[in-house]
């Protein structure tokens, strides 16, 4: 039986209508989960202290791999031994988080018998994170896991476990393989997530359209999102059957009701306003589109992303620390994207190679990119600049010509010059 | 441990993403025409085969134990072939292949009481969250519980479609913000106001001094000697609290009862829809850190949001609202004070100020 702690303040929690984690977490306790009643007793008193009660870090592992697990101990171990050792470790989550419950449960099994029983589904990056484990117990789950097919993710200065959206598998606006993307980058650097060696860590997202739901763009270093290059599809008699009032806007986001106003919600909303409504026909200057997705999105049953596509690659997302946040920049604005991938592989290892020698002890990529300039890493895999990769050309006079871009070199005599100008 | 190193098994990945699918998703895979919300929580995806599946999202707590997944599995076996989903933003979706289903299965998670149906369209979904006190090792705030808090307080937004546009809240719980929260229509971050408070003593054992002092995006720490011990000083003045040392060591802690709290951001989305994706940016510098409950932060959500609601036009996310009607407005329409805080004097500060003569009053 766990020792239950008071927790009057935490208790303010299990009321309310939104899911309650104290709710579930108690159940577990008062099943006789220690790590469980004791996590509770140790967030208690972050409540009282407005304080949190970890120690920093903690180096631990399995045998191997230089990440996967984080380190995590009490800094209260005395009054909450059950969470006195709290090691994370991340499990590679299946490419969009679809789960068969046979298999899921074998990390359940595993989890309960070895570990604390909680788990975050899912982490930020997208692997599922058994939280609380004791440093006795790594190598046990380590083995028992992978001897079920499961594997660890990335951690530290390491490819971080890859993540997509839903993808093909139930979205109509996939305009490329999220999953099978997502798993081939997955499998085919394992070195590279498994053991540390770079400046810092790397993310790749995988989105489908550019509505970018797994955030690819603002939250991770190479963002490969699906776009189309031909033009989007148009069903007239569907186009019709909105304007007629037939279908919902929108896909009934906006409710059972919206009827759509063709020209207040499409035409004029239109970033590039290149869509026409004449005579009960919708058209689309595609030359002028720049694939936004509104369009699409609030007449989905009229209009399809084309049937060319492939994706937009941006590089250098991240959050704030150090240098501020950034966007992914537009690297690549089209590529195909079909199995193997060797094109989108290439461009990566040349990206890698790049950043590996030229970062500094935790420098993201779009760091370095920033501190050595875009032409610096354009240059460095093998691309030709193009307008689309800025949103504007440069407002200062400042470029930093090099010496064979210039006639004649930079080597002048002074006594030439002066021979026609006297000092 | 010795058994467990024998026969070691490394690098095989996660399972294949097909090995977890229900087969009417193996069978229409890349052949899905289009998407109906029924109703809050409640989409139908049609096939070009005919088929259709309806897909139930449910709001979850991202934290959760063993106990409450085997409830989300005995349901999926009983109702959906033993197969279920999770979402990017932390809902776990059932689905359906079976129309006849899909009323008992609603009926089940009515039961359940803990999956709450919602998070679709132009609603607020569930919150993209960190671990906070529950397990970060440097968080000014706690996650689940400001979550539970603000969703408790939004729920009605959750399974309804009545704002102008989706709102993304996301939280994060220092300034390493793991959860993103730089591209949110409202985020909830964790801040720190007290420069690091240095353990002298230990210091040298604990922490390599160079990439401590590399480690300051300011420059703002130097070496020292103090009491005879090799360690460091802080310029406070030039610290910006982003708690970037004592990542790199441990004997410079930021936490403080009376230093940390929550700093609210708006205005910022990820999607390319009609305008492009935006930054979040600075509501309000600082709330006091109030466990259990956070209501100065739950309330000051809650107007931005009624506001936002009432005078955005449709399809409009905030920060297409805000920069239509102009900052100066977003201020004055929900009553947020403006601060020298909240004028930016970091990297790229010169780009945000007001280089013309257009403004409003």
């Amino acid at each position: 039986m766990a020792k239950m702690h008071d927790t009057p303040l935490l208790d303010e929690l299990t009321k309310g209508p939104w899911p309650s984690f104290v709710t579930d977490i108690k159940k577990a306790a008062e099943a006789g989960n220690e790590a469980c009643a004791d996590l509770l007793g140790q967030l208690e008193l972050s409540y009282k202290d407005k304080e949190g009660h970890w120690k920093h870090g903690g180096i631990v592992g399995v045998l191997g791999y230089g990440g996967g697990v984080i380190g995590r101990y009490s800094d209260v171990p005395d009054l909450f031994p059950g969470v006195e050792h709290f090691h994370t470790l991340r499990v590679n989550q299946p490419a969009s988080k679809f789960y068969k419950t046979e298999r899921l449960r074998e990390v359940l099994d595993i989890w309960n018998q070895r570990g604390s029983g909680m788990l975050n589904m899912h982490g930020s990056t997208g692997d599922m994170v058994l939280l609380g484990a004791f440093t006795e117990q790594l190598e046990p789950i380590f083995a028992e896991l992978t001897q079920k097919g499961w594997d660890l993710g990335g951690s530290g200065s390491a490819l971080r476990t890859p993540a997509c959206c839903v993808g093909k598998a139930r979205c109509e606006f996939a305009c490329i393989d999220t999953q099978d993307i997502c798993y081939s980058l997955t499998q085919e650097y394992q070195d590279e997530m498994h053991r540390p060696a770079w400046p810092y860590k790397f993310k790749f997202k995988i989105d489908g359209c550019p509505n970018c739901c797994v955030a690819s763009l603002a939250r991770s270093d190479c963002a490969i999102i699906g776009t189309w290059r031909d033009d989007i599809r148009i069903d007239q008699e569907a186009v019709a059957a909105y304007v007629g009032g037939e279908i919902v806007a929108h896909g009934g986001a906006n409710g059972p009701d919206a009827k759509l106003d063709i020209k207040a919600d499409v035409i004029d909303l239109c970033p590039t306003g290149c869509m026409f409504y004449e005579d009960g026909k919708l058209s689309i200057n595609n030359a002028e589109c720049t694939r936004c997705m509104h369009c699409i999105n609030v007449m989905p049953r009229a209009l399809r992303p084309g049937l060319d596509t492939g994706a937009s690659i941006l590089v250098g997302a991240k959050a704030p620390i150090l240098e501020g946040a950034q966007m992914g920049s537009l690297i690549i604005p089209f590529i195909k994207m079909e199995e193997p991938y060797d094109e989108f592989k290439e461009f990566v290892e040349k990206m890698w190679d790049w950043w590996d020698e030229n970062g500094k002890n935790r420098e993201r990529i779009g760091e370095l990119i920033q501190r050595v300039g875009l032409s610096a890493f354009i240059t460095a895999v093998d691309l030709k600049p193009i307008p689309q990769m800025v949103k504007e050309p440069r407002s200062n006079p400042y470029i930093f010509y090099k010496e064979d871009e210039v006639e004649g070199g930079f080597e002048r005599d002074i006594s030439d010059y002066r021979k026609k100008h006297a000092r | 441990m010795a058994e467990f190193q024998a026969n070691k098994i490394t690098d095989i990945g996660p399972p294949k993403y097909d090995e977890m699918w229900p087969q009417v998703i193996k069978d229409n895979y890349g052949k899905w025409l289009y998407h109906d919300i029924l109703e809050p929580g409640v989409l139908v995806h049609v096939s070009e085969t005919g088929a259709k599946v309806w897909s139930l999202r449910c709001g979850a707590t991202r934290l959760m134990t063993t106990l409450f997944l085997e409830q989300i599995c005995k349901l999926a076996d009983e109702y959906c072939g033993g197969f279920f989903r999770f979402t990017t933003r932390n809902n776990v979706e059932f689905i359906v292949g079976d129309e006849s289903k899909l009323e008992p299965l609603k009926k089940a998670l009515a039961a359940n009481g803990a999956l709450p149906l919602g998070g679709t369209g132009a609603g607020i979904t569930n919150i993209v969250h960190t671990q906070g006190w529950v397990h970060c090792h440097t968080p000014a705030i706690d996650a689940s519980g400001v979550v539970k808090a603000v969703m408790d307080e939004l729920f009605d937004y959750f399974g309804s479609h009545k704002l102008p546009a989706q709102v993304r809240i996301s939280l994060a719980c220092c300034l390493n913000m793991c959860g993103a929260v730089h591209c949110s229509d409202i985020s909830i971050l964790g801040v720190h106001r007290k420069p690091p408070v240095i353990e002298h003593s230990h210091l040298d054992k604990m922490c390599e001094i160079p990439t401590t002092i590399a480690a300051c995006p300011t420059a703002a720490i130097k070496p020292a000697k103090i009491d005879d011990y090799k360690s460091v000083a802080v310029n406070a003045d030039r610290c910006m609290f982003c708690g970037n040392c004592y990542t790199m060591c441990p004997a410079m802690p930021l936490a403080d009862a009376a230093g940390d709290g929550i700093a609210l951001w708006v205005g910022g989305k990820v999607s390319n829809a009609k305008s492009m994706p935006m930054f979040s940016k600075l509501a309000v510098p600082f709330i006091p850190n109030e466990p259990p409950r956070w209501p100065s932060t739950v309330q000051t959500i809650k107007k931005i949001v009624e506001v936002y609601a009432g005078d955005a036009m449709k399809y409009e996310r905030v920060g297409e609202w805000a920069q239509r009607i102009g900052w100066e407005k977003f201020f004055e329409k929900t009553g947020i004070e403006f601060s020298h805080h909240h004028i930016d004097d970091y990297r790229f500060a010169a780009t945000t100020w007001r280089t013309s003569t257009q403004f409003k009053w």
